[in-house]
C-alpha cells in the first residue's frame, strides 16, 4: 500500500464537496431521532461530531462522547445494503395494449453514490453480498449497477461497541481492503487529523485534489495503537477454538433451539438489520381495472411463514426451526455455499433484537462453553 | 376488462362497528373512480341510498356480531355473496366492543341504560369467521385504504392479495425506521402485530398499538417479558393487549395472563 497521507477536518470537508461536485450522492452517518443512521449529508457538519453510542443486547443509546470525534461510534441500525440492495424495487411492469400485453423491464438505476464511514465489518459484508449477488451465474443487475457506481470511504474504528465482535470474526476493526479511501481519525488535545490510506485509483484521484501531507511515523504508530485498542475492547466475541460451522451441523437437534424459540419473537429484525442477509420475495400487483400489472421485489426474512411456503403451507412452522435456519445458514451452510461465514461480527442482530438475543451466547450455549 | 364484461357486483355490509373501515373505501380518492368503473357498487348504505337486492360477486363486511339479529343477518349476507371479504378489527376479531367478552354485559346495560330491558344484545362480540365461512380477512383498525384497493384488485383478477402476515417490524425496517423500543425504550407491540399500516406509529417515534391484531405465529409472552423490563406492570400489560383486537386469540390469552384482578 502507498504511504499514508494526513488530512485535516477541512480536508474531509473538501472531500465531501468534491464528491458532491462530481454529482455523487454523499451518504454518511448522521443523527436522526437520537440514532445514528446512514443518510445524505451536505457537509461535515452533518456528521455525528462528539456523540457516541452505547450498545448492548436489545439496547441502543446515544450519549455525549468524551472526545469530539466525527466517527467516535460504531455501526447503527442501517447497513449499506439499504443503498446497494434496495429494500423495495419494481422489477417489471406490464400493460394491456392493443389486445395484447406489453412487458417493460424496470430501469436498472445507476445512482452514483459515495459512502463515507464504511467500517471494516461493513466492507466484509459488502464483499459477501458482492459474492452472493454478483458472483454466480445469475447476476443481480440492480445490485451490480449500484455497486459499480459506489465509492467506498472507510473509517477504522476508534472504539468498539458493546455488541461488536468483528475481531473474533477476523473482519475488523481495521479496514484492510475493498475501499477507495480509508480514514483513521486521530483526535488529540492539539490536533484533529485523519490518516488516509488509498485503496484504489479512484481514491488516489480524489486525494490528488485535496491538500494533504505525508504521515509521520509517530502518527502511523498512533493510528495502529488506536485500532489495536479497539481490537482489545470488543464488547463480545465468538468463542475461540470452536469450529462453528461444524458445531452447527452437528447440533441440529440441540435442545437450545427450543429454548431460544421461547424468547424469539420471529419478528425478523435480526435479518433486516444484518448487512449480509440478502433474501427477497416478490409481490405481483395489479390495478383495479386489470390493465396494469407490476412485479415488486422487497426484502424478505427466513423468520416469516411465507418464506418457506410451499403448496399447502409453510415448511418451517415452529419458531425453533426458523431460528435454526437463520443461524445455521449464517454460520455454517453459508460457508459451503459462498466460501465464508455469513457473519461479519457487526453485532446489529444483538443490539436490534427487541428481546436482546445474542448470537454469540447462542453459539456458546450450543458449544457448551462458559459465557464471558 | 372494462366495458367488455358485465361488471362484478359489490356490496358493503355493516355490522357492529364505527363505519371507519367503510369510510376507508370512500377515502380512496385516487382510486374511487377506477373502482366505480371496475365494479357495480350495488349496495353501500354509507355512500348511496340505492339498494339492489339479489346476489353479489364480492361482499365487503365491516363489523362484528353482537346481536341475535345480526347473527341471522350475516347468514343471509353469506348466502347472497360469492366472495365474502371481511374488513377491519371488528369483523376479523370482534373489535373494541369485544371487551364485553371479558365482563358481564347485563351489568353494563344496567349501569348505562335507563331501560336495560329494551336492550337486546349478545353476551359476546365475535368476528364474522365465527359465524360463516370467510374468503379473506383484511386487518386493521381502521383498515389501510391501499391494502383495501390491493385486495379488491386481487379478487377482481383472481390473484393472491399481497397483505403479508409478518410483523410490523418488517415494515419499519423497509422504511429505514430505527427500532423505537431498542433506541428509546418505547413500549411497542410491533414484534407481535400483523403488518399493514406501514408502521404508522413507529414512523412518528411512537410504539405500535397493535391495531392490526396478532401477526402470524406471535410470541406475546416473550414480548411481555421485555415490556416488564421496561417498567410495565401486570395491569398495564393486560391493558396493552386489550384494545381493538382484544378478542384475537394471542392478544386475549396474553391479556388474561396478566389480568390478575379480572378488570382488564
Amino acid at each position: 500500500m502507498a504511504e499514508q497521507r494526513v488530512i485535516t477536518a477541512e480536508g474531509l470537508q473538501q472531500l465531501i464537496a468534491i464528491l458532491a461536485g462530481e454529482g455523487r450522492r454523499v451518504i454518511a452517518p448522521t443523527v436522526r431521532d437520537d440514532v445514528i443512521i446512514y443518510d445524505d449529508i451536505e457537509s461535515i457538519d452533518d456528521l455525528p461530531l462528539g456523540v457516541t453510542d452505547v450498545q448492548g443486547p436489545g439496547s441502543y443509546r446515544l450519549v455525549d462522547a468524551p472526545e469530539a470525534e466525527y466517527f467516535g461510534f460504531v455501526v447503527g441500525p442501517h447497513a449499506w445494503k439499504k443503498f446497494l440492495h434496495a429494500p423495495q424495487i419494481e422489477l417489471w411492469r406490464a400493460q394491456r395494449e392493443g389486445g395484447g400485453v406489453n412487458i417493460h423491464a424496470a430501469d436498472i438505476y445507476a445512482e452514483r453514490a459515495a459512502f463515507i464511514g464504511v467500517r471494516a465489518c461493513e466492507l466484509a459484508a459488502i464483499a459477501i453480498q458482492d459474492r452472493v449477488l454478483t458472483g454466480g451465474q445469475h447476476v443481480d443487475a440492480h445490485y451490480k449497477m449500484r455497486r459499480d457506481h459506489a465509492l467506498l470511504i472507510a473509517v477504522n474504528c476508534s472504539k468498539a461497541g458493546g455488541s461488536c465482535f468483528c475481531a473474533s470474526m477476523e473482519t475488523g476493526p481495521a479496514a484492510t481492503g475493498g475501499f477507495d479511501l480509508a480514514l483513521t481519525e486521530l483526535k488529540t488535545a492539539q490536533d484533529h487529523l485523519f490518516l488516509v490510506d488509498v485503496g484504489s485509483s479512484a481514491g488516489q484521484a480524489l486525494m490528488d485534489q485535496i491538500s494533504s501531507r505525508a504521515a509521520t511515523a509517530q502518527e502511523h504508530n498512533a493510528a495502529q495503537a488506536q485500532v489495536e485498542h479497539t481490537t482489545e475492547s470488543m464488547g463480545r466475541s465468538m468463542p475461540a477454538g470452536v469450529n462453528t460451522p461444524q458445531l452447527m451441523a452437528d447440533n441440529l437437534l440441540h435442545p437450545r433451539w427450543q429454548e431460544v424459540a421461547t424468547r424469539c419473537l420471529s419478528c425478523a429484525n435480526c435479518t433486516m438489520v444484518c448487512p449480509t442477509c440478502f433474501c427477497t420475495t416478490v409481490d405481483d400487483v395489479s390495478d383495479l381495472a386489470g390493465e396494469r400489472y407490476a412485479r415488486e421485489r422487497r426484502w424478505d426474512s427466513c423468520f416469516t411463514m411465507d418464506f418457506s411456503y410451499l403448496h399447502g403451507g409453510g415448511v418451517r412452522n415452529s419458531v425453533a426451526s426458523r431460528y435454526r435456519q437463520w443461524m445455521t445458514h449464517k454460520l455454517s451452510t453459508w460457508v459451503e455455499q459462498f466460501g465464508s461465514s455469513g457473519c461479519v461480527g457487526c453485532g446489529r442482530c444483538i443490539t436490534w433484537c427487541p428481546v436482546g438475543i445474542d448470537i454469540t451466547e447462542e453459539v456458546r450455549a450450543i458449544a457448551g462453553v462458559e459465557a464471558v | 376488462m372494462t366495458g367488455r364484461h358485465k361488471r362484478p357486483r359489490l356490496a358493503v355490509w355493516k355490522f357492529a362497528s364505527c363505519d371507519g373501515c367503510q369510510l376507508s373505501l370512500l377515502d380512496c380518492e385516487d382510486e374511487i373512480l377506477a373502482l366505480a368503473e371496475a365494479v357495480d357498487i350495488a349496495y353501500f348504505p354509507e355512500a348511496t341510498r340505492s339498494e339492489i337486492s339479489g346476489h353479489y360477486d364480492i361482499s365487503l363486511v365491516e363489523g362484528s356480531i353482537t346481536t341475535a339479529h345480526d347473527a341471522v343477518r350475516i347468514q343471509e349476507v353469506r348466502r347472497r355473496s360469492t366472495k365474502l371479504i371481511v374488513i377491519g378489527a371488528c369483523a376479523t376479531s370482534g373489535g373494541i366492543q369485544a371487551l364485553r367478552n371479558f365482563s358481564d354485559v347485563k351489568e353494563y346495560t344496567r349501569i348505562v341504560y335507563a331501560r336495560p330491558d329494551y336492550i337486546e344484545t349478545l353476551a359476546t362480540s365475535t368476528p364474522i369467521s365465527d359465524h360463516v365461512r370467510v374468503d379473506f380477512e383484511l386487518r386493521g383498525c381502521p383498515i389501510n385504504k391501499h391494502q383495501l384497493v390491493e385486495v379488491l384488485g386481487a379478487f377482481l383478477v383472481g390473484r393472491r392479495p399481497a397483505t403479508p402476515a409478518h410483523s410490523v417490524c418488517v415494515e419499519c425496517k423497509l422504511k429505514g425506521n430505527a427500532c423505537v423500543m431498542v433506541a428509546h425504550d418505547a413500549p411497542c407491540l410491533g414484534p407481535v402485530t400483523h403488518a399493514g399500516c406501514g408502521a404508522l406509529c413507529p414512523s412518528y417515534n411512537r410504539g405500535c398499538y397493535g391495531c392490526f391484531g396478532p401477526k402470524e405465529t406471535p410470541n406475546a409472552p416473550a414480548l411481555s417479558a421485555k415490556l416488564s423490563e421496561l417498567g410495565m406492570d401486570q395491569r398495564a400489560l393486560a391493558r396493552l393487549y386489550s384494545t381493538f383486537n382484544a378478542n384475537a386469540d394471542a392478544f386475549r390469552q396474553e391479556s388474561e395472563r396478566h389480568d390478575q384482578d379480572g378488570q382488564g
